[in-house]
């Protein structure tokens, strides 16, 4: 039977070679029509882009954040250091003087902030539609859509990847309740009421992905002082973006170490949120 | 013949354009050498189970993959000290469960906060663990590997211990490389291929074959006339949160235990959602009978104790069932007293009807066993 089978299969494959060879020059007509992604454009595309760079800059009121070594005061008079700051920072868009907004690509839009690693904190962005800028807007933390995908889809590699690299070094993600950690901010203070005398408060919550959680994912819209970013394809700007320690303790909400010594999973979480998305703003503007 | 002709072409042109036009960074499943291709594995579900949560679709069962995960499973290199593996606390004699263990330990003796369910039909599971953290069975291994009082250990580092196999001089030798390779067409060992490899020995751990089965299939004399008693009493009594064929409705529930000392607040912790105090999963009951203690903190050591806190009837003690604003409204009725009404004999009857649920077969597959590499403490 088997036999029969293939014989027939010969033979009809034998007839229908002409047919066969169309079939294939049409597919690859077809291919050379719809096989042009955006990457690969020639260049006569007329768009020009440049480079912008953000430098992030983590302080304390008027002071660099140095890790450790010093003690500072909040607001409420309770010393404290701080061992570890890292938060992301994503979906970056930039406003232009006409009002337009410039989205950087989604894939090129992931940045884990670390007080520990200076390289961390120079924020390259390439393939900027050229002119001038006034303004600025980001997430504090990782949204909603990339927090869901697959851990090993393409979209969660890089920066994201829970399993290599600085989020899974620093332990920025909650595995059980899977879910980036926004914001994590460590160090001792004498009025902690742990039994080592550290206070530590880890910031997540994207807002569920079952059941419907908290979400602590924050806005950020900043507008530069005085000066335009400009980018064309040769100059490239460089917007300084302090973000302030203080304002974390004492914003919207002021927070006491001695009475929060550990905020994670808890409803207070978007306090902290609160406070630190009124953290940043921007100190100036150099051009290179 | 013409007209054949033309879906043909048709069909070509655009199979053509499916293949080529994925960008060239893309893996395009191609022809490998056949010493490099992993044998498939035909997964079939009972007939009269739902149809799978799992998709299978994204990580298709091949012997290799199952072979690699059971060794994984196994295998005390996913912990720091790398003496505690899955099986340590999930042991096949016991369902899969921490026999003799109300609460697990862990790395250096530390004791955990929660029973340890059952490893067993994974593939049905809508969310894993007490609380439901977890929705994909891909996402579960790194939750007792990274938990301090479990495995305390990081998945990269276990990735990179593997990496490290063979190690010369150990007394178990696994080769980790062959065995990836074997499975996954290449020796690049990933987290997500580990996680995979998991997943699929998983999926296999199917318990169907108790005699409730059999007398499923058809067989009426599998059960004996106080079985089947159990059987419509528990359909009755016990069903609507333990439904259907894999005895779970997979929903959250507050079956009105006292909070335990560390106040456990269950899907709570998840969602923060105040409705979901002292929630926890509904757990499957197959196996039950071999799965003791019960509840998400081990309190109860027999199914009497779990049927008398049901039937708030403990002879002398005080109501059994703990108010709270979110006490399962199915014990806690208007006009009646709080819990399940059941009689002694009734009691007896479900407590056999629910040992029929045991399945032999499935504690003793030597599929699912340790292949030699593992640690029970």
């Amino acid at each position: 039977m088997g036999c029969v089978q293939t014989s027939f299969y010969k033979n009809y494959m034998m007839k229908r070679t002409f047919s066969w060879l169309s079939a294939w020059a049409l597919a690859s007509g077809l291919l050379m029509v719809s096989c042009s992604f955006p990457d690969e454009k020639d260049d006569t595309d007329p768009i020009e882009t440049g480079t912008i760079q953000l430098q992030f800059d983590n302080i304390v009121g008027d002071k660099d954040l140095q890790l450790d070594s010093t003690r500072y005061m909040n607001a409420v008079g309770e010393d404290f250091t701080v061992s570890k700051l890292n938060y992301y920072i994503s979906n970056i868009k930039l406003i232009r003087l006409d009002g337009g907004v410039f989205t950087v690509p989604q894939d090129s839009s992931y940045f884990l902030i670390r007080e520990a690693n200076k390289e961390s904190q120079k924020l390259t962005i390439r393939n900027v539609l050229t002119g001038d800028y006034t303004g600025i807007e980001f997430t504090v933390g990782v949204d909603s859509v990339r927090s869901v995908m697959e851990p090993d889809s393409p979209g969660r590699k890089g920066i994201l990847d829970i399993y290599a690299g600085p989020t899974n070094e620093e332990e920025m993600y909650w595995n059980w309740n899977p879910g980036y950690i926004f914001l994590k901010l460590e160090g001792s203070s004498d009025s902690s009421t742990t039994p080592n005398g550290k206070y530590y408060y880890h910031i997540g919550f994207f807002g569920g992905r079952t059941a419907r959680t908290i979400n602590n994912l924050r806005t950020v819209k900043l507008t530069f002082p005085s000066q335009k970013a400009i980018v064309t394809t040769s100059i490239v700007s460089n917007v300084l973006i302090q973000a302030d320690v203080q304002k974390v303790f004492n914003g919207t909400t002021q927070l006491s170490i001695k009475k929060s010594s550990s905020l994670m999973f808890t409803d207070s979480s978007k306090y902290v949120a609160d406070n630190y998305a009124g953290m940043f703003h921007v100190k100036e503007i150099k051009i290179n | 013949m013409r007209k054949v002709t033309g879906i043909l072409l048709f069909g070509v042109a655009l199979l053509a354009w499916a293949v080529s036009c994925k960008k060239s960074s893309t893996d395009t499943p191609g022809p490998k050498p056949s010493d490099n291709t992993p044998t498939p594995l035909q997964w079939t579900k009972p007939s009269y189970f739902p149809d799978p949560v799992y998709d299978l679709s994204k990580n298709p069962l091949t012997v290799e993959g199952v072979e690699l995960g059971k060794f994984l499973f196994y295998d005390g290199i996913l912990s720091r000290t790398d003496n505690i593996g899955c099986g340590t606390c999930h042991q096949q004699q016991a369902a899969f469960t921490h026999h003799g263990h109300d609460l697990s330990h862990g790395v250096d003796d530390k004791i955990g906060t929660r029973n340890a369910p059952s490893v067993q039909n994974m593939a049905w599971n809508t969310s894993f663990f007490w609380d439901g953290g977890v929705h994909d069975m891909d996402m579960v291994p790194p939750v007792p590997i990274q938990n301090k009082v479990e495995m305390d250990e990081r998945v990269g580092n276990v990735i990179e211990k593997l990496k490290k196999t063979p190690v010369a001089g150990a007394t178990k030798q696994v080769d980790y490389p062959k065995m990836f390779k074997a499975a996954f067409g290449s020796d690049s060992i990933t987290a997500d291929r580990m996680m995979q490899a998991l997943s699929q020995f998983m999926m296999t751990m199917v318990s169907a074959t108790s005699r409730y089965d059999y007398f499923l299939r058809g067989d009426a004399s599998a059960l004996t006339a106080q079985e089947k008693d159990g059987l419509s009493i528990f359909k009755q009594k016990c069903a609507s949160c333990h439904a259907g064929e894999l005895f779970t409705d997979q929903k959250f529930r507050n079956n009105g235990l006292v909070p335990n000392r560390i106040n456990d607040q269950g899907r709570y912790n998840i969602t923060l959602n105040a409705e979901d105090r002292l929630k926890f999963k509904v757990p499957s009951l197959r196996n039950v009978g071999l799965t003791a203690p019960y509840m998400h903190d081990g309190r109860f050591t027999t199914l009497e104790q779990v049927l008398d806190h049901y039937a708030n009837d403990k002879p002398g003690s005080k109501d059994s069932i703990y108010v709270s604003p979110t006490l399962d409204p199915l014990l806690n009725v208007a006009g009646q007293k709080r819990g399940i009404s059941l009689t002694s004999a009734e009691k007896q009857s479900i407590i056999a009807f629910l040992k029929t649920l045991n399945d032999d077969d499935f504690i003793k597959d030597k599929r699912f066993s340790d292949p030699g590499i593992g640690t029970s403490f």
